[in-house]
């Protein structure tokens, strides 16, 4: 287990996504309302980009021509097939139990701890002004 | 924790698996606007084409009945970043599925506006001849991975057989695509000199939904849904089998072969199993249909893969294939459709080295004749 500075958290908005890679794994890194979330990029239908999805609401409905969405932003809609994922969890909306997309975790550190060490930032330049993005894996 | 990597954003997809060279029988070029189609019409279609438009069948004529699951019921991240809907610039093309996907041959479906649909039959021919045109400027020539596929005016045989003829000869072509939903069943005598010139020609028959003809798109009338469309492809495709086996289309033109596309395949036994059933006891009825109907569909027909069937048990899908052949399987993506299949992750059940290379790759290169 590492751990890896993978972005300025300036850099990937709220509402937004960065796709980065670590360890050989293309992992999307999404900021929902100013936390920070990461999931394989690979969608466990048929490998997808998931970083190239739609960031969606969820959408429920009773009846046809009602419905109510809620918890914005925080699913992540496949863009082939439309399989769509919490972004929190990582897991599968309408199979929960069978299908998830793999999660790592993400937190956010300031620059002045990351900068001291005992972290090595190799090329990514890391300032103590601001903060980052840190994935565990 | 005691070292922190630079990790840089990778815009490029991981490489594909599946480094098999693979054959997509089902890949869907767009037209920018309908401005494209205009150098290969005649002045008079042109204008036609400006002051009429085309297919008027319905309200809304230019939208498709049921809204689909997806914008230009395509991939996401199909649409091509230099503007125009996905499937219309062929650079990005090649850079986000022939090269990303090792395709070596990819066989086009031309779908709209194809001129098959058209109520106006010498317009429709028209626009037949651009299509075919137009595929092989703008598609074929430029990327030599592309093979055509000629659109027929399917309810005007006669003009369909001349449009077979004018393009048969030429490099490219490589199969006569007839949309199901026409106006009779396709088993139906009016469309034979559709087959034998096909047959004629050496090209196989592809049979893949397009237009939108009029009719209903289920047996049992107009759907609510698009989920109920979506399915409807096999069922209407299981009534074209039906058709073209008890019409006695295939015990006529023993050289036509039938390419069924983007309709599933799993449906083919059952069918089968009923139809020998009946054929065992209804065969007076129809004479003309010497051999069991399965005899004719085991030799005569091939399915492409895509949308997939994903069975709970993925091995149940290799019981059907085993029971189609495994040489009558060729894949396909629907490229740059929504309901796409990824050749690295489309069969869910282990496959033998052989298999694999058949159904991606030998099996349409045997059918289309490519080296």
């Amino acid at each position: 287990m590492s751990r890896h500075v993978v972005a300025a958290t300036a850099e990937v908005p709220p509402g937004g996504s960065k796709l980065v890679n670590v360890k050989g794994r293309d992992i999307a890194v999404f900021n929902v309302g100013g936390e920070f979330f990461a999931l394989l990029n690979r969608c466990p239908h048929e490998g997808a980009s998931l970083c190239h999805g739609r960031i969606v609401s969820l959408a429920e409905a009773d009846e046809p021509g009602r419905y109510r969405l809620s918890r914005r932003g925080e699913l992540l809609r496949c863009p082939w097939h439309g399989w769509e994922f919490d972004i929190r969890t990582g897991q599968s909306y309408c199979d929960p139990q069978n299908t998830w997309v793999r999660r790592y975790a993400a937190s956010v550190e300031p620059g002045e701890t990351l900068a001291k060490g005992p972290y090595v930032a190799e090329t990514f330049q890391v300032t103590v002004e601001q903060d980052y993005v840190v994935l565990e894996l | 924790m005691s070292e922190v990597l630079n990790a840089p954003a990778s815009p490029s997809r991981a490489g594909p698996k599946q480094r098999l060279s693979v054959v997509d029988c089902d890949i869907h070029p767009a037209f920018k606007s309908g401005a494209d189609l205009y150098p290969f019409l005649s002045e008079r279609w042109r204008k036609h084409w400006a002051t009429f438009g085309h297919h008027l069948r319905q309200g809304l004529s230019s939208t498709l009945a049921h809204p689909r699951m997806s914008p230009g019921v395509a991939r996401a991240d199909a649409w091509p970043p230099n503007g125009g809907p996905p499937g219309s610039d062929l650079a990005f093309m090649r850079e986000h599925h022939l090269d990303a996907n090792g395709i070596e041959h990819g066989i086009l479906m031309a779908l709209r506006p194809g001129g098959c649909d058209e109520r106006n039959l010498e317009f429709g021919a028209a626009l037949c001849a651009a299509t075919n045109d137009w595929q092989i400027e703008a598609w074929v020539k430029p990327e030599p991975r592309l093979h055509a596929a000629i659109t027929v005016p399917q309810e005007d045989s006669q003009a369909a057989v001349r449009e077979i003829e004018r393009c048969a000869g030429r490099p490219g072509f490589v199969q006569v695509n007839v949309a199901p939903r026409t106006d009779e069943p396709l088993g139906r005598r009016r469309y034979w000199p559709i087959y034998e010139a096909a047959a004629a020609a050496g090209l196989p028959i592809g049979l893949h939904i397009a237009g939108v003809p009029g009719h209903p798109s289920t047996g049992a009338g107009w759907p609510s849904f698009y989920f109920q469309e979506h399915h409807a492809n096999a069922q209407c495709l299981q009534a074209v089998v039906t058709s073209l086996v008890l019409e006695g289309v295939l015990e006529r033109i023993p050289a036509l072969k039938v390419v069924i596309i983007e309709a599933g395949f799993t449906w083919v036994p059952s069918l089968c199993w009923r139809l020998d059933k009946h054929w065992e006891r209804m065969r007076d009825e129809v004479p003309h249909v010497k051999r069991k109907p399965s005899e004719y569909v085991r030799e005569r027909f091939w399915y492409t893969t895509q949308p997939i069937e994903e069975p709970e048990r993925p091995e149940d899908l290799n019981a059907m294939i085993d029971w189609l052949g495994w040489d009558r399987l060729m894949f396909s993506t629907d490229y740059p459709h929504w309901d796409f299949d990824d050749p690295r992750y489309a069969f869910r059940a282990p496959l033998t080295e052989q298999q694999k290379a058949m159904i991606f790759r030998d099996n349409a290169r045997a059918l289309y004749g490519f080296a």
